[in-house]
């Protein structure tokens, strides 16, 4: 019997007009470009400038979640992802944008569904009004696209529905 | 010895603000200072850009309200390519601009009041903080933050079908717009499956209205007392006085009701309107010219909006401002919680005027731009949904920007929101020595009404919490909270 596919949703946010904010979008772009060369109808991508309170309702929709954003993080090499639990704390000051983990949790109390959720942080550098990503950025988007894409073809391989041309 | 005691950043409102209030030996307070302390420089960096650019070059100011930005630009460079001072646009140019903004307000005011201040409501401002948030909402009224949730949507549908991308929208060019709304955009929109439909909107919207005034019912002297102090007004209106928030003229009425700005021209704001620096701020401080810095300053938003118009357009949101203006017997409101009154009263008035403009064939009209005689200068100002929103650029024979200035519409609060702390401050904190939880949401809850933003829409993760500081006279920190 077949299986169900698993719905992947890859949601890069930022401001692609503050130079490394849009990295998140970026990756978007490309796992969009990627998922359609490999015609995996079971994952999508979506973005936006920020999180917000809507997206608990859209999340809700799919079994897992993968969230791109820049990070400022200092001390952070090229990138990191990790998963992540609901928690009402308020990670960002502002409550005009939100944070993953508190989508998450949104989706939770308001929608009954908790999808498995993922953050992926890309280290930034320059946030100043322009367009386009640094070269330091552009190296470590590609260190994370290839992590990502790894990550998404195994999630494609568990159900069965990977062409091998993926691999390559 | 005197102290300063100081809140910073802000929480849940955009960008980093630091509020300060010093206070002597016996705890009086002495004097309230809500502070800016970023610096955009955003005016500089688009001198030298094609004019044409700049409707999508704006949003790269703030992603909270970019659509408000969008369309103030594309407005100042319609007149520029000769297309008149905001009526020379095609119907389909006006009104699917139109829709656009009453999708931003929408969407906008109903994340304010759903999400971030009706927990105060719900629960009173010196409620337990682990109660006073959304999360006590869901708690309690969770139906009330899955209408939250879903108008927010409904709005950023409008935006995204009329401004054609979610990020960086390109809907309003110079001269008028891109695309218009196709059938089947409208129809999702008007009769979506429930409840993303435009009746459905409204009837959460009378709903949110309804729950505000039990409250209000409840709480007289808390909401009519909260941070009331006298000012003027200041809004755009349409023509004949009634309420437009995307085109019109500027009028500014005092505490009285008095008029002290009589329908002036846009183009001609920098005629009526000065800016002023001080020292301690980066946002600058706007005021009324021929007033003065101390008479001249004035509210913007919601509240000023409905204190100046004469009338709303709309049969259910006309009911309710007939209702709100009768409360101060036909006077100009001055009381801060009342903003909260007035943006659910503006919800109605968008989700009215959204379902109106779906049913109105004219969206689905071609002739898309109109063009004249090009000029140097242009001047566009909208209603955004934190106020009046102003752009000016100027160009050079190359087509190149040679000046560009913005007053937002949380610099035209400025003043009123320095004057609320001040007020809360004073009623929340005279006698105090210390802090409390509620006295600080207080001064938070007095900003908040007025939604500002100060956001640059840099978000990337690894933002600072709130840090409260207490300071000595000489400025020397003798206490830091975080939260």
């Amino acid at each position: 019997m077949a299986q169900l596919r698993k719905r992947v949703l890859v949601y890069g946010y930022g401001n692609p007009g503050r130079e490394d904010d849009g990295l998140g979008i970026e990756m978007a772009k490309m796992v969009q470009v990627w998922i359609d060369k490999h015609e995996l109808g079971c994952m999508t991508t979506d973005s936006n400038y920020q999180l917000n309170i809507e997206d608990a309702e859209k999340i809700s929709e799919w079994d897992i979640v993968v969230f791109i954003d820049a990070s400022k993080d200092e001390d952070l090499h090229e990138f990191i992802c990790k998963e992540v639990e609901p928690s009402d704390a308020k990670v960002e000051f502002t409550m005009h944008a939100v944070s993953p983990s508190y989508v998450l949790h949104l989706s939770e109390k308001l929608f009954n569904k908790a999808p498995e959720t993922y953050v992926m942080g890309i280290k930034g550098y320059e946030w100043d009004f322009k367009e386009g990503l640094t070269d330091s950025a552009k190296l470590n988007l590609e260190q994370g696209f290839q992590y990502l894409t790894r990550k998404l073809a195994g999630w494609a391989l568990i159900k069965k529905n990977l062409p091998i041309s993926m691999l390559s | 010895m005197p102290k300063k005691i100081t809140i910073e950043p802000v929480t849940r409102v955009e960008g980093h603000g630091k509020v300060t209030i010093k206070i002597d030996d016996e705890g009086n307070v002495r004097e309230s200072r809500l502070h800016i302390v970023e610096f955009r420089g955003f005016e500089r960096f688009v001198q030298g850009r094609p004019y044409w650019e700049a409707p999508v070059l704006v949003q790269r100011l703030c992603g909270i309200c970019p659509v408000s930005h969008h369309l103030a630009a594309a407005k100042a460079l319609d007149v520029i390519v000769g297309a008149g001072t905001g009526d020379g646009l095609t119907a389909v140019g006006d009104k699917m601009r139109r829709l656009m903004h009453f999708g931003q307000f929408f969407q906008s005011h109903v994340l304010h009041f759903f999400h971030l201040s009706s927990p105060d409501f719900l629960f009173g401002i010196n409620a337990d903080p682990a109660i006073r948030n959304i999360i006590g909402v869901i708690d309690h009224h969770k139906d009330l933050a899955v209408q939250g949730v879903m108008m927010r949507k409904y709005g950023q549908e409008v935006i995204f079908h009329t401004a054609g991308k979610k990020i960086h929208g390109t809907g309003a060019i110079p001269g008028g717009i891109n695309k218009n709304l196709s059938i089947a955009e409208r129809d999702l929109l008007l009769n979506g499956a429930d409840p993303l439909n435009a009746d459905k909107m409204v009837e959460w919207s009378v709903a949110a209205l309804a729950f505000f005034k039990a409250y209000h019912k409840s709480n007289k002297v808390l909401v009519d007392t909260f941070a009331e102090f006298p000012s003027n007004h200041l809004s755009l209106v349409r023509k004949d006085g009634a309420m437009d928030i995307y085109n019109g003229v500027l009028r500014a009425v005092d505490t009285n009701g008095k008029r002290i700005l009589d329908d002036v021209d846009c183009q001609d704001y920098d005629k009526y309107i000065e800016e002023e620096v001080r020292s301690w701020s980066y946002m600058k401080f706007p005021y009324l010219k021929h007033l003065g810095k101390e008479k001249g300053w004035y509210r913007v938003g919601p509240l000023a909006r409905l204190n100046v118009v004469d009338f709303i357009p709309t049969p259910l949101a006309q009911k309710e401002f007939e209702e709100f203006r009768s409360y101060t017997h036909g006077k100009p409101n001055n009381m801060s919680l009342h903003y909260h009154w007035a943006r659910l009263i503006e919800v109605l008035y968008a989700a009215e005027e959204i379902r109106n403009l779906l049913k109105d064939p004219d969206l689905q009209n071609d002739d898309l731009v109109v063009k004249g005689e090009k000029l140097h200068k242009g001047v566009g100002v909208i209603e955004a949904p934190r106020g009046t929103l102003f752009h000016h650029y100027e160009i050079n024979d190359d087509d190149q920007i040679t000046l560009a200035n913005l007053i937002v519409s949380t610099t035209n609060n400025n003043e009123p929101m320095n004057q609320a702390v001040n007020h809360t401050a004073k009623s929340f904190m005279n006698g105090q020595m210390e802090i409390t939880e509620g006295m600080m949401n207080a001064v938070e809850v007095a900003i908040r009404a007025y939604d500002p933003c100060l956001s640059c829409a840099t978000h990337a993760l690894g933002q600072m919490p709130l840090e409260m500081k207490l300071v000595n006279e000489n400025d020397e920190v003798i206490d830091t909270k975080i939260k």
